[in-house]
Protein backbone atom coordinates (compact mmCIF):
# COMPACT_ATOMS: atom_id res chain seq x y z
CA UNK A 1 0.00 0.00 0.00
CA UNK A 2 2.97 2.37 0.97
CA UNK A 3 4.08 1.54 -2.55
CA UNK A 4 0.70 2.84 -4.06
CA UNK A 5 0.57 5.79 -1.78
CA UNK A 6 4.29 6.87 -3.24
CA UNK A 7 3.52 6.53 -6.34
CA UNK A 8 0.22 8.23 -6.36
CA UNK A 9 1.93 11.04 -4.65
CA UNK A 10 4.87 11.50 -6.89
CA UNK A 11 2.55 11.42 -9.79
CA UNK A 12 0.41 14.19 -8.12
CA UNK A 13 3.69 16.21 -7.22
CA UNK A 14 5.02 16.02 -10.55
CA UNK A 15 1.45 17.79 -12.26
CA UNK A 16 1.76 20.66 -9.91
CA UNK A 17 5.47 21.56 -10.13
CA UNK A 18 4.46 21.46 -14.23
CA UNK A 19 1.81 23.30 -13.59
CA UNK A 20 3.68 26.45 -11.76
CA UNK A 21 6.99 25.67 -14.20
CA UNK A 22 4.48 26.78 -17.28
CA UNK A 23 3.60 29.99 -16.08
CA UNK A 24 1.81 31.32 -18.62
CA UNK A 25 -0.33 28.22 -18.13
CA UNK A 26 -1.60 29.83 -14.60
CA UNK A 27 -1.87 32.96 -16.00
CA UNK A 28 -3.86 32.40 -18.91
CA UNK A 29 -6.07 29.51 -17.10
CA UNK A 30 -6.80 32.64 -14.69
CA UNK A 31 -7.34 35.52 -17.12
CA UNK A 32 -9.51 33.37 -19.48
CA UNK A 33 -12.44 33.11 -17.30
CA UNK A 34 -12.02 36.47 -15.30
CA UNK A 35 -12.23 38.48 -19.04
CA UNK A 36 -15.48 36.72 -19.05
CA UNK A 37 -16.53 37.92 -15.66
CA UNK A 38 -15.45 41.37 -16.31
CA UNK A 39 -15.76 41.86 -19.69
CA UNK A 40 -18.13 39.66 -21.39
CA UNK A 41 -20.67 39.65 -18.27
CA UNK A 42 -20.47 43.35 -17.57
CA UNK A 43 -21.52 44.14 -21.31
CA UNK A 44 -24.30 41.59 -21.25
CA UNK A 45 -25.73 42.41 -18.05
CA UNK A 46 -28.43 44.21 -18.94
CA UNK A 47 -29.54 42.48 -22.17
CA UNK A 48 -29.50 39.12 -20.13
CA UNK A 49 -32.09 39.24 -17.70
CA UNK A 50 -32.25 35.96 -15.45
CA UNK A 51 -35.46 35.50 -13.83
CA UNK A 52 -35.65 33.80 -10.58
CA UNK A 53 -34.81 29.82 -10.86
CA UNK A 54 -33.59 27.17 -8.88
CA UNK A 55 -31.17 27.31 -6.99
CA UNK A 56 -31.69 31.15 -7.26
CA UNK A 57 -33.70 32.23 -4.38
CA UNK A 58 -34.42 36.03 -6.09
CA UNK A 59 -33.19 37.49 -9.18
CA UNK A 60 -29.56 37.98 -9.62
CA UNK A 61 -27.38 39.48 -11.74
CA UNK A 62 -25.45 38.24 -14.95
CA UNK A 63 -22.12 38.05 -13.50
CA UNK A 64 -23.60 35.62 -10.79
CA UNK A 65 -24.93 33.48 -12.91
CA UNK A 66 -22.11 32.81 -14.87
CA UNK A 67 -19.99 31.80 -12.40
CA UNK A 68 -20.86 28.48 -12.05
CA UNK A 69 -20.30 28.04 -15.69
CA UNK A 70 -16.64 29.73 -15.92
CA UNK A 71 -15.86 27.45 -13.36
CA UNK A 72 -16.87 24.77 -15.28
CA UNK A 73 -15.33 26.09 -18.32
CA UNK A 74 -12.00 26.42 -15.98
CA UNK A 75 -12.40 22.47 -15.61
CA UNK A 76 -13.17 21.67 -18.96
CA UNK A 77 -9.83 23.85 -20.49
CA UNK A 78 -7.60 22.29 -17.91
CA UNK A 79 -8.58 19.13 -18.51
CA UNK A 80 -8.29 19.24 -22.55
CA UNK A 81 -5.12 20.76 -21.16
CA UNK A 82 -4.31 17.63 -19.65
CA UNK A 83 -4.77 15.87 -22.55
CA UNK A 84 -2.53 17.56 -24.79
CA UNK A 85 -0.36 17.07 -22.06
CA UNK A 86 -0.56 13.39 -22.36
CA UNK A 87 -0.13 13.59 -26.08
CA UNK A 88 3.35 15.24 -24.98
CA UNK A 89 4.42 12.95 -22.82
CA UNK A 90 3.61 10.17 -25.55
CA UNK A 91 5.90 12.37 -27.96
CA UNK A 92 8.50 13.18 -25.77
CA UNK A 93 8.98 9.18 -24.52
CA UNK A 94 7.61 10.05 -20.13
CA UNK A 95 4.14 8.16 -21.10
CA UNK A 96 6.61 4.95 -21.61
CA UNK A 97 8.56 5.41 -18.13
CA UNK A 98 5.24 5.76 -16.36
CA UNK A 99 4.11 2.17 -17.55
CA UNK A 100 7.49 0.94 -17.09
CA UNK A 101 6.12 0.78 -13.30
CA UNK A 102 5.63 -2.23 -11.89
CA UNK A 103 1.97 -0.46 -10.18
CA UNK A 104 -1.02 -1.58 -12.68
CA UNK A 105 -1.91 0.86 -15.17
CA UNK A 106 -5.33 1.47 -14.27
CA UNK A 107 -4.12 2.43 -11.03
CA UNK A 108 -1.17 4.93 -12.90
CA UNK A 109 -3.77 6.24 -14.94
CA UNK A 110 -6.36 7.18 -11.84
CA UNK A 111 -3.80 9.00 -10.19
CA UNK A 112 -3.45 11.71 -13.62
CA UNK A 113 -6.91 11.64 -13.29
CA UNK A 114 -7.13 12.73 -10.18
CA UNK A 115 -3.88 15.01 -10.24
CA UNK A 116 -5.72 16.46 -13.22
CA UNK A 117 -8.95 17.22 -11.16
CA UNK A 118 -6.58 18.76 -8.07
CA UNK A 119 -5.40 21.19 -10.33
CA UNK A 120 -8.43 21.91 -11.91
CA UNK A 121 -9.72 22.19 -8.20
CA UNK A 122 -7.21 24.53 -7.05
CA UNK A 123 -7.83 26.88 -10.44
CA UNK A 124 -11.39 27.27 -9.66
CA UNK A 125 -10.98 27.88 -5.93
CA UNK A 126 -8.27 30.88 -7.13
CA UNK A 127 -11.07 32.31 -9.22
CA UNK A 128 -13.48 32.23 -6.96
CA UNK A 129 -11.49 34.53 -4.94
CA UNK A 130 -10.92 36.55 -7.23
CA UNK A 131 -14.93 36.66 -7.94
CA UNK A 132 -15.44 37.92 -4.97
CA UNK A 133 -13.29 40.50 -5.28
CA UNK A 134 -14.79 41.55 -8.09
CA UNK A 135 -18.28 41.73 -6.28
CA UNK A 136 -19.64 38.55 -7.39
CA UNK A 137 -20.86 37.41 -4.21
CA UNK A 138 -20.54 33.01 -3.77
CA UNK A 139 -21.11 32.21 -0.18
CA UNK A 140 -17.69 31.12 1.65
CA UNK A 141 -19.47 27.55 2.51
CA UNK A 142 -20.29 27.25 -1.12
CA UNK A 143 -16.54 26.59 -2.06
CA UNK A 144 -16.65 23.51 0.37
CA UNK A 145 -19.88 22.25 -1.41
CA UNK A 146 -18.42 23.18 -4.52
CA UNK A 147 -15.64 21.40 -4.04
CA UNK A 148 -16.56 17.14 -5.08
CA UNK A 149 -18.93 18.63 -7.61
CA UNK A 150 -15.67 20.12 -9.44
CA UNK A 151 -13.79 17.22 -8.63
CA UNK A 152 -16.05 14.75 -10.31
CA UNK A 153 -16.12 17.32 -13.76
CA UNK A 154 -12.85 17.42 -13.85
CA UNK A 155 -12.24 13.32 -13.08
CA UNK A 156 -14.80 12.85 -16.18
CA UNK A 157 -13.39 15.88 -18.69
CA UNK A 158 -10.39 14.61 -17.96
CA UNK A 159 -11.24 10.70 -18.39
CA UNK A 160 -12.70 12.10 -21.66
CA UNK A 161 -9.56 14.24 -22.52
CA UNK A 162 -7.68 11.10 -21.76
CA UNK A 163 -9.83 8.95 -24.61
CA UNK A 164 -9.31 11.83 -27.01
CA UNK A 165 -5.45 11.76 -26.49
CA UNK A 166 -5.34 8.19 -27.99
CA UNK A 167 -6.86 9.98 -30.92
CA UNK A 168 -4.74 12.85 -31.45
CA UNK A 169 -1.39 11.51 -33.05
CA UNK A 170 0.65 15.21 -32.57
CA UNK A 171 0.69 18.22 -30.95
CA UNK A 172 -0.36 20.14 -33.90
CA UNK A 173 -3.83 18.58 -34.07
CA UNK A 174 -4.50 19.98 -30.39
CA UNK A 175 -6.55 22.87 -32.37
CA UNK A 176 -8.84 20.75 -33.95
CA UNK A 177 -10.07 19.50 -30.43
CA UNK A 178 -10.50 23.40 -29.43
CA UNK A 179 -13.01 23.69 -32.35
CA UNK A 180 -14.47 20.43 -32.29
CA UNK A 181 -14.43 19.39 -28.62
CA UNK A 182 -13.70 22.46 -26.38
CA UNK A 183 -16.04 25.13 -27.69
CA UNK A 184 -19.54 23.08 -28.63
CA UNK A 185 -19.34 21.89 -25.10
CA UNK A 186 -19.38 25.22 -23.30
CA UNK A 187 -20.94 27.29 -25.79
CA UNK A 188 -24.24 24.45 -26.49
CA UNK A 189 -24.63 24.21 -22.03
CA UNK A 190 -26.16 26.15 -19.91
CA UNK A 191 -22.73 27.82 -18.83
CA UNK A 192 -23.44 31.51 -20.26
CA UNK A 193 -27.03 31.20 -20.80
CA UNK A 194 -30.03 29.29 -19.12
CA UNK A 195 -31.97 26.24 -21.21
CA UNK A 196 -35.44 27.85 -20.73
CA UNK A 197 -33.66 31.05 -23.23
CA UNK A 198 -32.11 28.92 -25.49
CA UNK A 199 -35.55 27.39 -25.67
CA UNK A 200 -37.14 29.98 -26.47
CA UNK A 201 -34.99 30.54 -29.51
CA UNK A 202 -34.22 27.42 -30.85
CA UNK A 203 -35.87 23.71 -29.95
CA UNK A 204 -32.98 22.38 -31.14
CA UNK A 205 -30.17 23.76 -29.84
CA UNK A 206 -32.51 23.08 -26.63
CA UNK A 207 -32.49 19.68 -27.20
CA UNK A 208 -28.84 19.64 -27.81
CA UNK A 209 -27.94 21.46 -24.81
CA UNK A 210 -29.59 18.92 -22.73
CA UNK A 211 -28.18 16.37 -24.05
CA UNK A 212 -24.33 17.97 -23.63
CA UNK A 213 -22.82 15.98 -20.43
CA UNK A 214 -21.10 19.47 -19.81
CA UNK A 215 -24.47 21.11 -19.06
CA UNK A 216 -24.86 18.76 -16.71
CA UNK A 217 -21.36 19.68 -14.94
CA UNK A 218 -22.38 23.42 -14.94
CA UNK A 219 -25.68 22.71 -13.04
CA UNK A 220 -24.43 20.37 -10.85
CA UNK A 221 -21.29 22.76 -9.41
CA UNK A 222 -24.22 25.98 -10.04
CA UNK A 223 -26.59 24.21 -7.23
CA UNK A 224 -23.41 22.89 -4.84
CA UNK A 225 -22.29 26.62 -5.34
CA UNK A 226 -25.56 27.44 -3.23
CA UNK A 227 -25.40 24.51 -0.99
CA UNK A 228 -27.62 22.19 -2.61
CA UNK A 229 -27.70 18.95 -4.23
CA UNK A 230 -29.05 18.76 -7.78
CA UNK A 231 -29.45 14.80 -7.93
CA UNK A 232 -30.58 14.47 -11.58
CA UNK A 233 -27.37 16.54 -12.93
CA UNK A 234 -24.88 14.42 -10.41
CA UNK A 235 -25.86 11.45 -11.31
CA UNK A 236 -25.62 12.36 -15.15
CA UNK A 237 -21.98 13.28 -13.94
CA UNK A 238 -21.41 10.28 -11.66
CA UNK A 239 -22.45 8.08 -14.56
CA UNK A 240 -20.22 9.90 -17.01
CA UNK A 241 -17.06 9.84 -14.57
CA UNK A 242 -17.75 5.85 -14.62
CA UNK A 243 -18.59 5.40 -18.54
CA UNK A 244 -15.58 7.54 -19.65
CA UNK A 245 -13.35 6.36 -16.57
CA UNK A 246 -13.71 3.12 -18.07
CA UNK A 247 -13.39 3.67 -21.52
CA UNK A 248 -9.67 5.66 -20.67
CA UNK A 249 -8.39 3.09 -18.94
CA UNK A 250 -9.39 0.55 -21.09
CA UNK A 251 -8.09 1.99 -24.72
CA UNK A 252 -5.11 4.09 -23.54
CA UNK A 253 -2.05 3.32 -25.47
CA UNK A 254 1.59 4.32 -24.73
CA UNK A 255 2.64 3.66 -28.24
CA UNK A 256 0.87 6.36 -30.99
CA UNK B 1 18.50 -15.35 -14.93
CA UNK B 2 17.77 -15.20 -19.00
CA UNK B 3 15.71 -13.60 -21.47
CA UNK B 4 13.78 -16.16 -24.15
CA UNK B 5 12.36 -14.82 -27.06
CA UNK B 6 10.66 -17.89 -28.88
CA UNK B 7 8.89 -17.54 -31.98
CA UNK B 8 7.58 -13.92 -32.06
CA UNK B 9 6.57 -12.37 -35.17
CA UNK B 10 5.10 -8.97 -35.18
CA UNK B 11 3.11 -7.17 -38.10
CA UNK B 12 2.99 -3.39 -38.28
CA UNK B 13 0.58 -1.25 -40.18
CA UNK B 14 0.05 -4.79 -42.05
CA UNK B 15 4.00 -5.18 -42.71
CA UNK B 16 6.12 -7.81 -40.96
CA UNK B 17 8.52 -6.05 -39.03
CA UNK B 18 9.43 -9.57 -36.92
CA UNK B 19 10.01 -12.53 -38.56
CA UNK B 20 10.16 -15.70 -36.47
CA UNK B 21 12.59 -14.28 -34.37
CA UNK B 22 13.79 -16.51 -31.17
CA UNK B 23 16.66 -15.70 -29.48
CA UNK B 24 18.43 -16.30 -25.68
CA UNK B 25 19.76 -13.75 -23.68
CA UNK B 26 22.30 -15.12 -20.79
CA UNK B 27 23.32 -13.18 -17.64
CA UNK B 28 26.31 -10.69 -19.37
CA UNK B 29 26.75 -8.62 -22.20
CA UNK B 30 24.47 -9.47 -24.91
CA UNK B 31 24.90 -7.10 -28.35
CA UNK B 32 22.32 -6.76 -30.94
CA UNK B 33 23.39 -5.16 -33.85
CA UNK B 34 21.56 -4.24 -37.27
CA UNK B 35 21.15 -1.37 -39.26
CA UNK B 36 18.45 0.89 -38.76
CA UNK B 37 15.08 -0.30 -39.55
CA UNK B 38 15.91 -4.03 -38.57
CA UNK B 39 13.57 -4.53 -36.06
CA UNK B 40 15.95 -3.96 -32.78
CA UNK B 41 13.15 -1.16 -31.55
CA UNK B 42 10.11 -3.39 -32.26
CA UNK B 43 11.58 -6.00 -30.49
CA UNK B 44 12.57 -3.83 -27.35
CA UNK B 45 9.09 -2.69 -27.51
CA UNK B 46 7.83 -5.91 -27.20
CA UNK B 47 10.29 -6.88 -24.52
CA UNK B 48 9.41 -3.79 -22.57
CA UNK B 49 5.71 -4.68 -22.81
CA UNK B 50 4.87 -1.13 -24.84
CA UNK B 51 3.27 -3.09 -27.43
CA UNK B 52 1.59 -6.80 -27.26
CA UNK B 53 2.88 -9.52 -28.21
CA UNK B 54 0.91 -10.97 -31.41
CA UNK B 55 2.26 -13.97 -31.74
CA UNK B 56 5.65 -16.28 -30.15
CA UNK B 57 6.40 -16.31 -26.39
CA UNK B 58 8.67 -13.89 -24.45
CA UNK B 59 10.05 -14.99 -21.06
CA UNK B 60 11.96 -13.50 -18.07
CA UNK B 61 13.39 -15.96 -15.88
CA UNK B 62 10.20 -18.05 -15.21
CA UNK B 63 7.89 -15.13 -16.10
CA UNK B 64 5.86 -15.22 -19.35
CA UNK B 65 5.87 -11.66 -20.03
CA UNK B 66 1.53 -12.10 -20.89
CA UNK B 67 1.09 -13.66 -17.46
CA UNK B 68 3.77 -11.83 -15.05
CA UNK B 69 3.75 -8.30 -16.87
CA UNK B 70 3.84 -6.54 -13.37
CA UNK B 71 6.73 -8.68 -11.61
CA UNK B 72 9.01 -8.27 -15.17
CA UNK B 73 8.27 -4.86 -14.69
CA UNK B 74 9.63 -4.73 -11.14
CA UNK B 75 12.71 -6.61 -12.10
CA UNK B 76 14.20 -4.48 -15.79
CA UNK B 77 15.89 -1.57 -16.55
CA UNK B 78 15.06 0.60 -19.61
CA UNK B 79 16.85 3.06 -21.50
CA UNK B 80 14.95 4.27 -24.92
CA UNK B 81 16.44 5.27 -27.98
CA UNK B 82 14.26 8.44 -27.89
CA UNK B 83 15.36 10.17 -24.26
CA UNK B 84 12.57 9.82 -21.87
CA UNK B 85 13.35 12.67 -19.33
CA UNK B 86 11.22 15.55 -18.02
CA UNK B 87 13.08 18.54 -19.31
CA UNK B 88 11.27 20.83 -16.87
CA UNK B 89 12.62 18.90 -13.49
CA UNK B 90 16.14 18.48 -12.21
CA UNK B 91 17.85 15.53 -12.38
CA UNK B 92 17.12 14.59 -9.01
CA UNK B 93 13.37 14.71 -9.47
CA UNK B 94 13.56 12.99 -12.14
CA UNK B 95 15.38 10.30 -10.67
CA UNK B 96 12.58 10.40 -7.71
CA UNK B 97 9.45 10.44 -9.50
CA UNK B 98 11.38 7.30 -11.62
CA UNK B 99 11.63 5.62 -8.39
CA UNK B 100 8.26 6.40 -6.52
CA UNK B 101 6.91 4.70 -9.60
CA UNK B 102 8.74 1.69 -8.70
CA UNK B 103 7.43 2.64 -4.98
CA UNK B 104 10.46 4.28 -3.69
CA UNK B 105 11.17 6.62 -1.67
CA UNK B 106 13.22 9.80 -2.69
CA UNK B 107 15.87 8.72 0.50
CA UNK B 108 16.01 5.32 -0.97
CA UNK B 109 16.25 6.14 -4.13
CA UNK B 110 19.00 8.08 -3.72
CA UNK B 111 20.95 5.65 -1.17
CA UNK B 112 20.16 2.85 -4.31
CA UNK B 113 21.69 5.74 -6.78
CA UNK B 114 24.90 6.94 -4.83
CA UNK B 115 27.59 4.71 -6.01
CA UNK B 116 25.80 4.69 -10.17
CA UNK B 117 25.94 8.42 -9.66
CA UNK B 118 29.15 8.75 -8.29
CA UNK B 119 30.73 6.89 -11.37
CA UNK B 120 28.82 8.60 -13.96
CA UNK B 121 29.89 11.81 -12.33
CA UNK B 122 26.08 12.99 -11.89
CA UNK B 123 26.75 13.63 -8.02
CA UNK B 124 27.24 17.47 -8.45
CA UNK B 125 24.15 17.90 -11.59
CA UNK B 126 21.47 16.25 -9.49
CA UNK B 127 19.71 19.93 -9.20
CA UNK B 128 20.65 20.98 -12.69
CA UNK B 129 17.34 21.45 -14.70
CA UNK B 130 17.06 18.49 -17.45
CA UNK B 131 17.11 21.28 -20.13
CA UNK B 132 20.44 22.65 -19.59
CA UNK B 133 22.13 19.28 -19.52
CA UNK B 134 23.97 18.31 -22.64
CA UNK B 135 22.72 15.34 -24.41
CA UNK B 136 25.68 12.51 -22.82
CA UNK B 137 24.47 14.34 -19.51
CA UNK B 138 20.72 13.16 -19.91
CA UNK B 139 21.91 9.54 -21.38
CA UNK B 140 23.99 9.58 -17.85
CA UNK B 141 20.81 10.08 -16.09
CA UNK B 142 18.97 8.09 -17.85
CA UNK B 143 21.42 4.97 -17.19
CA UNK B 144 21.62 5.86 -13.38
CA UNK B 145 17.70 6.38 -13.54
CA UNK B 146 17.11 2.55 -15.04
CA UNK B 147 19.29 1.19 -11.92
CA UNK B 148 17.07 2.86 -9.28
CA UNK B 149 15.10 -0.64 -8.32
CA UNK B 150 17.87 -3.00 -8.64
CA UNK B 151 16.80 -4.46 -11.85
CA UNK B 152 18.02 -8.19 -13.01
CA UNK B 153 17.42 -7.01 -16.36
CA UNK B 154 19.08 -4.27 -18.46
CA UNK B 155 17.74 -3.10 -22.21
CA UNK B 156 19.50 -0.54 -23.67
CA UNK B 157 18.03 0.50 -27.20
CA UNK B 158 21.08 2.31 -28.98
CA UNK B 159 21.72 4.27 -25.64
CA UNK B 160 25.25 6.01 -26.95
CA UNK B 161 24.15 7.39 -30.46
CA UNK B 162 24.35 10.75 -31.13
CA UNK B 163 26.68 11.54 -28.49
CA UNK B 164 30.37 12.37 -28.17
CA UNK B 165 33.25 10.34 -27.77
CA UNK B 166 33.97 10.89 -24.15
CA UNK B 167 30.34 10.38 -23.10
CA UNK B 168 30.06 6.89 -25.51
CA UNK B 169 32.93 6.22 -23.83
CA UNK B 170 31.92 6.51 -20.08
CA UNK B 171 28.29 4.72 -20.64
CA UNK B 172 29.38 1.82 -22.42
CA UNK B 173 33.23 1.08 -19.66
CA UNK B 174 30.24 1.70 -17.36
CA UNK B 175 28.08 -0.67 -18.74
CA UNK B 176 30.71 -3.70 -19.35
CA UNK B 177 31.63 -3.15 -15.56
CA UNK B 178 28.51 -3.83 -14.35
CA UNK B 179 28.43 -6.68 -16.71
CA UNK B 180 31.47 -7.98 -14.98
CA UNK B 181 30.59 -7.61 -11.63
CA UNK B 182 27.01 -8.09 -11.48
CA UNK B 183 24.77 -11.09 -12.30
CA UNK B 184 23.03 -8.70 -14.89
CA UNK B 185 21.76 -9.86 -17.82
CA UNK B 186 22.03 -6.99 -20.31
CA UNK B 187 20.81 -6.15 -24.07
CA UNK B 188 22.79 -3.55 -25.38
CA UNK B 189 21.42 -2.81 -28.70
CA UNK B 190 23.14 -1.02 -31.68
CA UNK B 191 24.33 0.05 -35.40
CA UNK B 192 27.52 1.07 -34.05
CA UNK B 193 30.28 -1.66 -34.82
CA UNK B 194 33.13 0.26 -32.54
CA UNK B 195 30.92 -1.30 -29.69
CA UNK B 196 31.10 -4.89 -30.40
CA UNK B 197 34.28 -6.36 -28.50
CA UNK B 198 35.14 -10.33 -29.36
CA UNK B 199 34.21 -11.54 -26.21
CA UNK B 200 30.53 -10.79 -26.46
CA UNK B 201 27.22 -12.52 -27.23
CA UNK B 202 26.23 -11.22 -30.32
CA UNK B 203 23.28 -11.50 -32.44
CA UNK B 204 22.61 -9.69 -36.06
CA UNK B 205 19.40 -8.73 -36.34
CA UNK B 206 18.61 -7.60 -40.64
CA UNK B 207 15.34 -7.46 -42.11
CA UNK B 208 13.49 -8.75 -39.18
CA UNK B 209 15.09 -11.49 -38.43
CA UNK B 210 18.22 -12.78 -36.89
CA UNK B 211 21.01 -13.48 -39.11
CA UNK B 212 23.32 -15.12 -37.21
CA UNK B 213 23.97 -15.36 -33.13
CA UNK B 214 26.98 -16.73 -31.16
CA UNK B 215 30.29 -14.75 -29.67
CA UNK B 216 31.56 -12.46 -31.73
CA UNK B 217 35.44 -14.34 -31.87
CA UNK B 218 33.94 -17.33 -33.00
CA UNK B 219 31.28 -15.50 -35.37
CA UNK B 220 34.59 -13.58 -37.21
CA UNK B 221 36.12 -17.61 -37.70
CA UNK B 222 32.80 -18.90 -38.84
CA UNK B 223 32.21 -16.63 -41.33
CA UNK B 224 35.82 -15.97 -42.17
CA UNK B 225 35.59 -11.97 -41.95
CA UNK B 226 38.41 -9.83 -40.30
CA UNK B 227 36.48 -7.85 -38.28
CA UNK B 228 32.95 -6.80 -36.91
CA UNK B 229 32.25 -4.56 -39.92
CA UNK B 230 33.20 -6.99 -42.45
CA UNK B 231 30.74 -9.29 -40.60
CA UNK B 232 28.18 -6.70 -40.42
CA UNK B 233 28.39 -6.37 -43.78
CA UNK B 234 29.01 -9.93 -45.18
CA UNK B 235 25.51 -10.64 -43.17
CA UNK B 236 23.50 -7.55 -43.75
CA UNK B 237 24.12 -6.22 -47.40
CA UNK B 238 22.75 -7.44 -50.29
CA UNK B 239 25.46 -9.20 -52.53
CA UNK B 240 25.93 -6.53 -55.28
CA UNK B 241 26.56 -4.23 -52.42
CA UNK B 242 29.52 -5.78 -50.60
Amino acid sequence: MTAYWTCFWAILSREILRFFHQRSRLLSALVRPLLWLVVFAAGFRSALGVSIMPPYESYILYQEYIVPGLCAMIVLFNSMQTSLSMVYDREMGSMKILLMSPIPKSFLLFSKLVAAACLSLLQVVIFLILANIVDVEIPWWGFLYAIPSVFLSAFFLGALGLILSNFIKQLENFAGVMNFVIFPMFFMSSALYPLWKIQESSLLLYWICQNNPFTYCVEMIRFSLYGQINFNASLVVIGCVLVTGIIAVATFTPKK
Amino acid sequence: MSIKISDVSFKFRGKLALNNVSLSLSPGFNVLLGPNGAGKSTLLSLLTAQRPLQSGTLTYGTHDINQHQRAIMAQIGVVFQQTTLDLDLSVKQNLTYFGALHGLTAKRVLDNLSPVLESLALLDRLDDKIRALNEGHRRRVEIARCMIHQPQYLLLDEATVGLDVDSRKLIIEHIRALAKTSSLTILWTTHLMDEVQEDDALFIMNQGEIVTRGQCGQLLNHYKQENVFDLYRYLTQPEGLI
